[in-house]
Parts: structure tokens; C-alpha cells; sequence
């Protein structure tokens, strides 16, 4: 009853060039510009600048409390900033409320999962759709003629994206009844189904086995680059950001530290500072002497900073 | 035995996304409202159709509004009957001052409690849950207020006291406790349906994401404040055309007080042990308050049980609030899921697995 048995890449928006060629040097999607953000006394973001390039999969790490979440909700429009500004493709967004900044092609998920947890898997990926779908009330009232003619039009789209990332068989679930992973891989899904330009992923991975963080670290791939999505993502396991990001934001106190493509995170000392807790009048302790990735793989591949 | 999916592929999305996508279902549909339009008719005796299978209906009617804005869009309400009075003295008015036909009146009735539902759902916008619930008992009492102390809307007699006109559509003269049940019944279907189809496309997905996560609803592109202020508008449409029928179709002369506070927790406590956030549980809910009591007191005659009438009265009340208690312990989300895990039983009965 779903489409085609093998998966289908989605076509991606129309007329956009081939992802290799935007890879060097693509355009800027997203800049942020000098965002300071603090509640109350506790300043979560300090003039932090940044740019997501078109076509790219940025990595934002740091250690907890970095700042990294508060980053992301300036971006989405869950928090507004006291200072800076925030351009989309070019334009000043600084002040949108987060719909608004759906509606321009930003999607994102949650840390701790921010699915509707009585709803099906169908229909969490359906309110992903919402935006396409165009007809009036009392159409839908009726379910009659152009609301059943959308309702149908949508459910396509949303089933390819069920087929790509593999969730068939719970399709007519309640996610709250799911295991974890799965949860998250729908949560991933219903971002996917907005059809967003920039994808915003909020600890993708975290709490999965190494099985699941393949498959999710595949799909994140695939949305890349056979949709053609930006995707900035927040992760702690540094194998994964290592392997799949083009480039790395590290985030500390709230402020930005280093931004670079991965060799050079990797041995950035302000970012093995920040991640081993050394001081200028210290040097770094003999078994710090590799990079952040070593230490990562000497934990056996788990967050290198939980404590 | 009977009830088997097996065979049944839906080979296409529209039929995949059916009202009803098993064959039985739609079938037990169709049986069921053969039953209330035909056979109901034939055998109920005055009794059964004056004075509780058309309130039953209305009760149902006014639950499925209440289920919209608590159960699909999570604003919880305790001033539904408010909206329901505001229907009945609007189609009231109507008939009275406009001599607008019926129908007509019954669809006015329920646009202006959809006004009024509008203009006391916008405290939605700053607070919600138990605070909204609060400020949504401001509509009950500012509401009768309103139409105890202005007897213009009672036609100037006192304490809101109202005769409603005869009915008449279109040639069919509505007065017998039959046509009235029929009248009644109609509208509820109408509207059932227009609920359930609201339900599962793009309006009651987004009402039911905004309950589940409102956060997440607002990232996922859904502007929170209109749909609130939609779930308010087409909970207290419901309300009026209940409130209407049951000016029109069940009391005949009412007064204000027919619409108290004790009205509102009636209906709160039917989609609660019906199923918060589905249609069914409607019905079953409006069921269980209006039928249950009832029954109780028929099987209390039945068994022969003596005793002082103050007991057996008291009795009544009180195995009706055990048996509440009871129905929610067994299942918490409703009689409307007990139905969904006996026809998930239903599938593999007789055999085990």
C-alpha cells in the first residue's frame, strides 16, 4: 500500500546545484551576528558569530552548559536575543516567532525528544506537511474535494520519507509507545517532511548504540546529499562529528572559541582546554597529549565530556 | 470470528485514510444508524424518546464541543454550559424577534456562542492548563450573569424564563417527542461526522500537536494563538447547537439555571470517562452519565430491594459514583479505549495469538 519497496531520494528543492560544488564555499544559508543572549544574570551566549554555509553539515560542540541548545533556540525563534541579529539567506529574521521561521524552511528536533506523543507516526509526520497543505476549514470539515485531494498529495510525500528512513511497520503506532531510538528516528523524519533548507538537530545520537548512530549518522548523509539539506547538528560523540561534518563550531562559556574544518578542531588548543580543563600556567597532562578524538575513542566512543 | 482485517488491503491512500477502513466497521456504522433512525422509532415509547435518548444526543452533541477544545486541543473548560445557554437564548431570540426559519436558527445560535467562545478564549494566549481552567470559569458566571439580570434576552420576563415557540421545517411540523428525537438526531450525525473529519485532517492534527507539545507545534510551523482561539470558536459552536436543541427539542421552557456550573462538571466528567480526544468517547461518556443513573434505578426496582426511599435514593448515587471510580481504574483513558482494546481482542478471539 506504501509506494515503491526501494527507497527513492527525494528530489530536492528545484534548481539547486549539485551539493560537490557548493562544498568549498557555498554561500552563507544562516549568519549570525554577534548574538548575546543571558537570563537574568547567567549569560548563555556572548557575542557569538557564525555562519551555516549552504550544503555544509556543521557540527556545534562544546562542553555542557556551552551554550550550544541556547544557540539553536535563538536560531529556531524560541528565545529572542538582547543583541545581534540573525540573517536567512540575506534577511534580517532576528525577530520571528519560531512558526515564522518554519514556514522559511528551518526545521529542527529536540534533546529530549519533542514528538507528539498521542499521535501516530503518520500524523507526527503529517504536521510536518502542515505548511503545504493550503485548503480552508470547512473543506477539511467535510473532508470533501481539494482537503482530501492535499490530505492524499501529502501522505505521498510523507510515505517516501517513511520508506527512507526505514519506520513501514509503525507507521499507525503511537510514538510514545516506541522505543527511544525509534522516537528519535521519527523525530528525525518529521523535520525531514518540512522540507527545510536548513536543518537545526539538537544531540542527534545521544543515548544510542552504536548500530543506531550508524544509521541515524547514514540518514543524516543522505538528507545532506541527496535532498540537498543544510544541517547544522549538536553532538557529543566526537567519531561522529569527526567523520561526518565538514566543519566544527566549539562553543565555550558562551562564546565561540574555534571553527574549522575537523583536522583542525582536532588539535586546537583552546578546544583541548576547553574539553580537558588545563590552564595557561599548567601544561596539558601527559595523557592529554593527543587529540579530542583519541580521548573519545579511549572511552570507547561515548561522550568525551559527560561527567 | 467476525471481526477479521485479514484481506482487507487498502490499495490506495484515500481509502487507507477512510473514516472507518474496516469493511465491519463501516458496516456496524451503517447498522447502527439504521437502528437509531428506524428501528428506535418503532419501538421506543414516549417515555424513552422525551426524556432520555434526546438528551442523550444533546449531551453527546455538547461533549463532542467540549472534546474538541479539551481533548483535541488540551484548553481545559469548565464553562461549557455557558456556551450552551448562550445557543439557547440566541436561537431563542432568533425565533422570537427574526421568525428566522429553524435550521437557520439552530446554525445563528451556534455562530454567536462561537463569538462569545471566542472573546473568552483569548485569556488562551497568556496562560494555560489549571489557570485557563480558572478563567474559563469566568464565562460561566459573567454569562448567566448576563442573562439573569438583562431579561431582554428572555423577552423581558424574569430570571431568564423562556417559552420556546412551535417548530416548523419546511412543512414538517416538529412537535411530537418522535420528531423532535428525529430532529435532534440528524443534527448530531451532521455534526459528529463534521467532528470526526475535522479530526484527522490538517485542523485536528494541528489542535492535537499543540496538546500533546505546544513547543514543538510552534517549530513544526503551527501558530499557536489562531488555532486556540479555532478550537474555543468551534467548541462553543457545538455548545449553542446543543444549547438550542435543548431549549427547542428537550425542555421547551427553561431558565437560566437549566446551564449551571453542575452542567459544565456533568460534561467535563463525560469526556473524561468517555476518552478525552476522541468522538466516540462522546457518545459513550454522555452514555454512561445520562443512562447509567437510570439503569441503577430500574435494577433497584427490579431486584425488589426495600428500604427507606431517602436510602434507596442515596444508593443510587452512590454506586453510580463507584462505578465512575471504578470505570477509571480499570481504564484511565476511557471507555473509548476500553472499546479500541476489545476490538483489538476482537481481531484474534477465539485463538490465543
Amino acid at each position: 500500500m506504501s509506494g515503491p519497496v526501494t527507497p527513492e531520494p527525494l528530489p530536492g528543492p528545484a534548481g539547486e546545484p549539485p551539493r560537490i560544488a557548493l562544498k568549498a564555499g557555498g554561500r552563507p544559508i544562516l549568519q549570525v551576528e554577534d548574538i548575546s543572549l543571558s537570563f537574568g544574570g547567567l549569560k548563555a551566549l556572548d557575542r557569538v558569530n557564525l555562519e551555516i554555509r549552504e550544503g555544509e553539515i556543521l557540527a556545534i560542540i562544546g562542553p555542557n552548559g556551552a551554550g550550544k541548545t541556547s544557540l539553536l533556540n535563538v536560531i529556531s525563534g524560541v528565545y529572542h536575543p538582547q543583541q545581534g541579529r540573525i540573517l536567512f539567506e540575506g534577511q534580517d529574521r532576528t525577530r520571528f516567532r519560531p512558526h515564522a521561521v518554519a514556514n522559511q524552511g528551518v526545521a529542527r528536533t529536540f534533546q529530549n525528544l519533542g514528538l507528539f506523543r498521542a499521535m501516530t507516526v503518520l500524523e507526527n509526520l503529517m504536521t510536518g506537511r502542515k505548511k503545504f497543505i493550503r485548503t480552508n476549514f470547512f473543506l477539511q470539515a467535510m473532508f470533501w474535494g481539494p482537503a482530501q485531494k492535499a490530505e492524499i498529495e501529502q501522505r505521498e510525500r510523507v510515505e517516501q520519507i517513511i520508506d527512507f528512513l526505514g519506520i513501514e511497520h509503525i507507521r499507525k503506532v503511537p510514538v510514545g509507545t516506541l522505543p527511544y531510538g525509534m522516537q528519535k528516528r521519527v523525530e528525525l523524519g518529521r523535520a525531514l517532511a518540512a522540507e527545510p533548507k536548513l536543518l537545526l538537530l539538537d544531540e542527534p545520537m545521544a543515548g544510542m548504540n552504536l548500530e543506531e548512530k550508524e544509521d541515524i549518522s547514514r540518514f543524516i548523509l543522505d538528507a545532506n546529499e541527496e535532498l540537498g539539506i543544510t544541517i547544522a547538528l549538536i553532538e557529543h560523540d566526537m567519531g561522529v562529528v569527526m567523520d561526518i561534518c565538514d566543519r566544527i563550531v566549539v562553543l565555550d562559556y558562551g562564546s565561540k572559541i574555534a571553527d574549522g574544518p575537523p583536522a583542525e578542531i582536532r588539535n586546537h588548543p583552546d578546544v583541548i582546554r576547553a574539553y580537558l580543563g588545563t590552564t595557561d600556567d599548567q601544561p596539558p597532562p601527559a595523557s592529554a597529549t593527543g587529540d579530542i578524538t583519541d580521548r573519545a575513542g579511549r572511552a570507547g566512543g561515548g561522550p568525551i565530556e559527560e561527567t | 470470528m467476525i471481526y477479521r482485517e485479514s484481506g482487507q488491503f487498502a490499495s490506495s491512500y484515500a481509502k487507507d485514510m477512510r473514516m472507518f477502513p474496516l469493511l465491519q466497521d463501516r458496516w456496524a456504522f451503517g447498522a447502527l444508524l439504521v437502528f437509531a433512525f428506524v428501528v428506535i422509532p418503532l419501538i421506543a415509547n414516549d417515555y424513552w424518546l422525551s426524556s432520555i435518548l434526546t438528551l442523550f444526543l444533546i449531551y453527546s452533541l455538547s461533549a463532542i464541543g467540549l472534546n474538541i477544545l479539551t481533548g483535541f486541543c488540551g484548553q481545559l473548560s469548565l464553562g461549557h454550559a455557558a456556551f450552551m445557554a448562550v445557543g439557547a437564548y440566541a436561537s431563542y431570540n432568533f425565533a422570537v424577534r427574526l421568525h428566522t426559519p429553524v435550521l437557520v436558527n439552530f446554525l445563528l445560535a451556534g455562530f454567536v456562542a462561537a463569538a462569545v467562545g471566542l472573546l473568552f478564549g483569548l485569556p488562551s494566549l497568556r496562560i494555560k492548563g489549571f489557570y485557563l481552567a480558572v478563567a474559563t470559569l469566568a464565562a460561566q458566571f459573567t454569562i448567566e450573569w448576563v442573562l439573569v439580570s438583562f431579561n431582554w434576552f428572555a423577552g423581558g420576563s424574569m430570571l431568564g424564563a423562556i417559552d420556546t415557540p412551535p417548530m416548523n421545517i419546511m412543512g414538517w411540523d416538529v412537535s411530537s417527542n418522535l420528531d423532535k428525537y428525529l430532529l435532534t438526531l440528524s443534527v448530531v450525525v451532521v455534526l459528529a461526522i463534521v467532528a470526526k473529519n475535522l479530526g484527522r485532517s490538517e485542523v485536528g492534527r494541528s489542535w492535537r500537536a499543540i496538546r500533546d507539545l505546544d513547543v514543538a507545534a510552534e517549530i513544526m510551523g503551527i501558530r499557536l494563538f489562531p488555532y486556540k482561539l479555532l478550537a474555543f470558536m468551534v467548541s462553543s459552536f457545538y455548545a449553542g447547537v446543543a444549547g438550542a436543541l435543548y431549549a427547542f427539542c428537550y425542555l421547551g421552557s427553561l431558565e437560566v439555571t437549566a446551564f449551571e456550573l453542575a452542567v459544565s462538571f456533568r460534561l467535563l466528567g463525560m469526556i473524561i470517562i468517555g476518552g478525552l480526544g476522541t468522538i466516540l468517547g462522546s457518545f459513550l461518556g454522555a452514555g454512561f452519565i445520562v443512562l447509567l443513573p437510570i439503569l441503577i434505578s430500574q435494577a433497584i426496582v427490579f431486584l425488589h430491594i426495600s428500604g427507606a426511599s431517602d436510602f434507596l435514593a442515596n444508593a443510587e448515587l452512590m454506586i453510580f459514583g463507584g462505578l465512575i471510580i471504578l470505570f477509571l481504574i480499570v481504564e484511565p483513558y476511557g471507555l473509548a479505549r476500553l472499546w479500541q482494546t476489545i476490538k483489538e481482542k476482537l481481531r484474534l478471539w477465539p485463538f490465543p495469538y
